[in-house]
């Protein structure tokens, strides 16, 4: 007896929504790490899983096709971005690591404190998602 | 000015950052990882001579002041490792190059080898107890990517022993890490060293002490924790094997010399006499007796990395300013001869297809530079004038004989008899004798393998024949490393 191919509308339907509010809400936990509960690490997680969910739901061959990224590449990146916050202040004579922060006033948001810390919770939030997905794609594209 | 020492660590960093992105084109790979090691050596030769001449530079990371920022010291000891680290990674990068297969190349070889070169400088060059823990995760994960690195099922056994063994020595790590922070409230080396004092080394900070001798002891392969060792190093291809017996044990040893001369210093007759002491007697003799036992190239070399590491901890376990001195060059002809003849045992197998010295001979008349240059470092390591080797065995000895530890250091001279036997084991059966590889494969040409391990070679040489200024060198080290006042004055600033 030849199987059936399982209907997925339902839950494809859902996923759009629902991978939209895991993904602002790893935004928001992006953001509001440094002084709060969140950061990079757990954001990029985050960010990991939504996308993930994508794949389960939609298959691999199109989720290749639908994000035609490079995870381990974007490890590089992440990496390269983490360091570059260090190298930054060394520039401008600081020791390695050296932060800065100031207030900004940024039109519909509001008063922000933006932090060079941030662009270096980048780094660690685009490692985090590229190794997640690599691992978790690596494992999933095996034959066997 | 200060931050120049953290750009060992960036310049890796950065390299296997690009080299991942990149992981694909096997060319442009190498090109990067070559220049990007040239640059490292260059600096940290001119690095070196900074330090030596201005005396020790401290960075405060992200501009705290120093009990609370994560410091990195670079002092002369740090400097010499670095120096060494960056001279034999060279060495075994552009012997990679030529040995490498495009296939291994592709699976992330490079990025690996500068991450594991991250890992191993930020563990050199920290001054923060829980960041040198952090450092030694980052080598020892880039040293799990690498030792399997092929994947061959030899490997893959071997290696998960490997990760088992570290993963649970760095729980270990951690537990101590936390046990030494709780009892005195800091982790800065240096800030460490003063409560240390203050709390007078007795009973939980012994433990505490012997717990990171544990820990050290298995990434360093003191007896009884060496067992790992032999097996693990002999699966990867000779030139991750080479960097592997050079390097990853000497990063456990510095840790080793580095925790036991500045913060627990103060019970020297139970830590140091009798409890190093006496590790470093069997991790010589144990090691040695299995290196005479084997039969197998590679198998011989792994066996002796582990009683060397004997020589240089019993250097720390006699514990005068002679004997530190003479681990510290140790150390230096350690890591220099010992790389050099991993890949010596890389172009033999070129040659030959194996390692197995009952079926290998008569590589002398076939391959003669090969054989020769084998020789001398071998001779070099087994400690006979005028090499390296018996410039780093006799301050030792000599000092055992000054403190009355007559044990061991007749146990040292025994084991340099041996390793001279067992050495010339390797010649009589893989360079003597008769022919044992075909015609074929006698018309191979190694000439541009050996020419990465040539400087190493010279390096021996040198180190033999200039030993007074090397030795004065290492003796100012150790001077300086045994008077840890110095390194707390210059991180805390008091």
């Amino acid at each position: 007896m030849k199987k059936s191919k399982p209907n997925n509308m339902m839950l494809q339907t859902a996923m759009r929504f629902i991978t939209i509010i895991v993904f602002a809400f790893s935004f928001y936990l992006f953001f509001a790490g440094h002084n709060a509960p969140g950061g990079g690490f757990i954001g990029g997680l985050m960010t990991a899983s939504a996308i993930l969910v994508l794949y389960l739901v939609f298959h691999r061959k199109e989720m290749l096709k639908a994000i035609p990224i490079n995870f381990t590449t974007v490890i590089g990146i992440g990496l390269l971005f983490a360091v570059g916050t260090g190298i930054v202040s060394m520039l401008f004579d600081f020791p390695f690591l050296t932060h800065f922060f100031d207030e900004f006033h940024i039109p519909f948001f509001g008063d922000v404190e933006l932090t060079t810390a941030l662009s270096f919770d980048l780094g660690v939030y685009l490692v985090v998602v590229g190794a997640a997905m690599s691992i978790i794609l690596v494992i999933s594209g095996d034959k066997k | 000015m200060s931050n120049l020492i953290i750009l060992p660590i960036i310049i890796p960093f950065i390299a296997g950052a690009i080299l991942t992105i990149f992981a694909k084109r096997h060319k442009l790979q190498r090109f990067i990882s070559g220049f990007t090691m040239l640059a490292l050596l260059i600096f940290t030769v001119y690095l070196a001579v900074l330090v030596y001449q201005n005396g020790m530079i401290v960075l405060e990371a992200g501009n705290w002041p120093a009990p609370f920022a994560i410091v990195l010291v670079a002092d002369n000891f740090a400097m010499l490792m670095l120096l060494l680290t960056a001279i034999i990674s060279t060495a075994c990068l552009f012997f990679a190059f030529k040995t490498i297969t495009p296939k291994r190349e592709k699976f992330y070889f490079y990025p690996f080898y500068f991450f594991l070169l991250v890992g191993v400088n930020g563990a050199f060059l920290t001054g923060d107890i829980f960041n040198l823990f952090v450092f030694f995760e980052v080598l020892l994960l880039a040293s799990y990517g690498l030792i399997v690195h092929g994947g061959t099922s030899y490997q893959l056994r071997e290696s998960f022993k490997y990760v088992i063994i570290n993963v649970f020595t760095s729980a270990l790590f951690v537990v101590a890490v936390a046990w030494l922070y709780s009892v005195t409230g800091t982790l800065n080396m240096a800030h460490l060293s003063e409560r240390v004092a203050e709390l007078e080394q007795t009973g939980v900070v012994n433990t505490i002490a012997m717990m990171f001798f544990v820990v050290f002891a298995t990434k360093g392969a003191l007896f009884p924790l060496y067992f790992w060792l032999p097996k693990s190093y002999f699966g990867p291809p000779a030139a991750i094997a080479a960097l592997f017996g050079g390097l990853l044990t000497k990063v456990g040893i510095y840790a080793i010399i580095r925790v036991f001369t500045l913060i627990f210093y103060h019970d020297i007759g139970y830590t140091h006499k009798i409890i190093i002491t006496v590790a470093a007697g069997f991790t010589m003799l144990l090691g040695v007796l299995g290196a005479v036992s084997q039969f197998d190239f590679k198998r011989i070399l792994s066996y002796h990395i582990i009683s060397q590491v004997g020589y240089m901890v019993m250097g720390l376990g006699i514990f005068t300013p002679l004997a530190v001195a003479g681990a510290i060059f140790y150390i230096a002809h350690h890591m220099i001869v010992k790389t050099a003849l991993f890949l010596f045992e890389g172009a033999a197998k070129r040659v030959t297809g194996q390692s197995d010295l009952r079926q290998m001979g008569g590589l002398l008349k076939t391959h003669p530079w090969l054989a020769w240059l084998f020789f001398i470092a071998a001779i070099s390591l087994a400690g006979i004038p005028p090499f390296s080797g018996f410039f780093s065995k006799f301050p030792i000895i000599l000092a055992g004989f000054q403190e009355g530890q007559y044990i061991i250091a007749g146990v040292a001279l025994l084991v340099g008899l041996l390793t001279l036997f067992s050495m010339m084991k390797i010649f009589g059966f893989a360079f003597w004798g008769e022919q044992k590889h075909t015609e074929e494969q006698a018309k191979i040409k190694i000439g541009k393998v050996l020419l990465p391990i040539a400087p190493l070679v010279a390096l021996t040489i040198i180190l033999g024949l200039a030993a007074e200024p090397i030795f004065q060198y290492s003796l100012a080290i150790a001077e300086e490393i045994m008077e840890p006042s110095i390194y707390i004055d210059s991180v805390l600033k008091e």
